[in-house]
């Protein structure tokens, strides 16, 4: 049963929910606004965005329809680290209340903070989330997102608290815990990475635990690009209704945007954050339906407006009605990001590649890791792939076979050969949850 | 007659034999037999103990990876020959994945050999019909 602004399932009306459902030109109306504010507000508080809109000689007057969007510079993620801490606050740091950070694997970790007015946006966005999603004020949420500076425990935590919910903040981790917690505390619905929820479905099932038995209905996975396949195999596996919640830390943490109960793409709540399409090689606006670089522009941030942020992350906006009646408009799941991809021998590969040529193989998804190479000037590609119980065999010729079998999978996919190596699982490096799938020690000189 | 083996899969890295051992011996379980087969980046480490149900439990709780399967103990003559004239028998010519010898201590005349067989069932029709002695998990324990 979808539910809509009009007759939700309680019958009541829910204002922040109606916002999703707003009549177009209004909320162009209020995008042009909002975002001509932003404008203002970062071209007069953030020395960057300033000197850079001098550069390009651009004054926030000139921002005039939303298309004038385009006369902005785009910002990167490098700016937020050149920048560390706080360069691009735009708020005195009285008025921040809250401060998260990346974790910082690839040096300076970026900072983000948020005033009041920010908080209260952020947990609204959540909220009309996991409205979208068909959560209630009755759901009891066990929320395995990582707490701390990661924003996504405290980003959902803060949604499901407006919504009502009664939330378990269990955080990431200690797995055989999760599970007895799911079990006894009768968890209605959860919130967290795919790829640790994968975790937690092999170990249930090495502990006899079937977890359709469960109560739990849904869940809301993010912080990681993940594939239909992997959301079949979930969902199979487990019960559930997954659904995909999208977010990053620069824009606000996760709420930027989420699915429906129609699962036919993420609704970005664009009365917040202005999404667009670029060519990632000319840096071109493409038009709605063509595939790119999603943009993501802040349209009510107070504490560090963000303006035309590259996410990296490949994808087309869809602006077909959907069937929930949603006038905000989707984005296609995120299958991949262009900084996820590596070049190997001339090929471009995406993980989500391998991910697909590993269910293909064994209708299994397997905790993966994609170690690159050079040896002897030849690039080289190790898959290692963590073996489950259901995989195994006692016999060796058995288990050349499941190796080939990977391996010849995808080498259909990718067109190159690749070493594949089985291991056992749990020996791949998780870093808070999210899987860390592409590790490369090759000694190129200078990066993208 | 059939026996339960353990298969445990391990990654060829120092010291995860010892963590295979090291649980087993805390839950007090015993080896009665153990091979190793090895294909460089993993090995398949097959045993037969003292309490095989326990030891599952045990290896699962530790996160590490095992399978139980079937094989079939028969009793071969130590002296010269022994093993040809088993595999003469119809049974030899089945598909046969792996085969080791069984410690035995105080038999001179008598060796123990487990068999993997991929039909352990038919196997064990043909090696009754040919008269070998199989025996039971019991008899493996003594």
């Amino acid at each position: 049963m979808k539910s809509s602004c009009w007759n939700d399932q309680n019958g009541l009306f829910l204002p922040e929910m109606s916002l999703d459902f707003m009549p177009v030109e209004r909320l162009k109306q209020v995008q042009l606004q909002r975002l001509q504010a932003t404008v203002s507000l970062a071209y007069e508080k953030v020395p960057l965005f300033r000197s850079r809109m001098d550069e390009k000689k651009v004054k926030p007057s000139d921002i005039k329809s939303l298309k004038d969007i385009a006369l902005i510079p785009f910002t990167m993620k490098k700016d937020l680290r050149d920048t560390y801490p706080y360069g691009l606050f735009a708020a005195e740091m009285k008025q921040v209340v809250r401060l998260h950070a990346s974790s910082g694997t690839t040096g300076k970790p970026i900072v983000v903070g948020y005033t009041r007015e920010d908080m209260e946006v952020w947990s609204q966005v959540v909220k009309r989330g996991l409205l979208a999603t068909g959560y209630t004020k009755d759901d009891i949420v066990q929320n395995f997102y990582g707490y701390g500076l990661f924003t996504g425990g405290l980003g959902v935590h803060g949604g499901l608290e407006a919504l009502g919910a009664a939330v378990i903040p269990v955080s990431g981790g200690n797995t055989e815990r999760q599970i007895m917690i799911m079990k006894d505390f009768e968890v209605t619905a959860i919130a967290g990475t795919p790829s640790y929820f994968v975790r937690i479905i092999d170990v249930a099932e090495r502990m006899g635990i079937d977890l359709r038995t469960l109560k739990i209905k849904r869940g809301l996975f993010g912080a990681e690009p993940w594939s239909d396949g992997m959301r079949d195999y979930i969902e199979e596996r487990s019960g559930i209704k997954a659904y995909d919640i999208y977010g990053l830390s620069e824009i606000i943490g996760p709420g930027v945007g989420c699915e429906c109960e129609c699962q036919n793409g993420i609704h970005i709540f664009e009365d917040h954050f202005y999404p667009e399409i670029i060519d990632p090689e000319t840096l071109e606006p493409l038009p709605d339906g063509q595939e790119g670089e999603l943009v993501i522009s802040t349209l009510s941030k107070q504490a560090m407006p963000i303006l035309r942020y590259r996410t990296r992350d490949i994808t087309a906006i869809e602006n077909t009605p959907c069937s929930c009646g949603r006038t905000i408009r989707r984005i296609k799941r995120i299958g991949r990001r262009s900084d996820d991809m590596f070049i190997i021998r001339g090929v471009n590969v995406f993980p989500s590649q391998i991910e697909t040529a590993l269910l293909r193989a064994e209708k299994a998804l397997p905790h993966y890791q994609i170690v690159l190479d050079r040896k002897n000037h030849l690039d080289t590609v190790e898959v290692k792939v963590e073996v489950s119980r259901d995989m195994m065999s006692d016999s060796m010729s058995d288990m050349d076979a499941l190796n080939k079998r990977f391996s010849h999978s995808i080498e259909q996919i990718l067109g190159i050969s690749v070493l594949v190596t089985l291991c056992e699982p749990g020996s791949l490096p998780r870093s808070e949850g999210k899987a860390k799938r592409v590790i490369d020690n090759r000694t190129q000189g200078g990066s993208l | 007659m059939k026996i339960p083996q353990i298969s445990i899969f391990v990654s060829n890295r120092p010291g995860r034999l010892h963590a295979v051992c090291k649980s087993l011996a805390d839950a007090d379980i015993n080896l009665l037999s153990l091979t190793l087969a090895d294909s460089g980046e993993f090995g398949l480490i097959r045993i037969i103990v003292s309490n095989p149900e326990k030891a599952v439990e045990v290896l699962s709780e530790s996160g590490i990876v095992a399978t139980v399967t079937d094989v079939i103990a028969c009793e071969v003559s130590a002296l010269k020959g022994g093993l040809a004239k088993l595999l003469s028998t119809p049974a030899g010519s089945l598909q046969i994945d792996y085969m080791y010898a069984y410690p035995t201590c105080n038999q001179k005349e008598i060796a123990i050999m487990i068999l993997r067989f991929r039909d352990p069932d038919e196997a064990i029709s043909l090696l009754e019909k040919a008269g070998v002695q199989l025996l039971s998990r019991k008899e493996l324990l003594v």
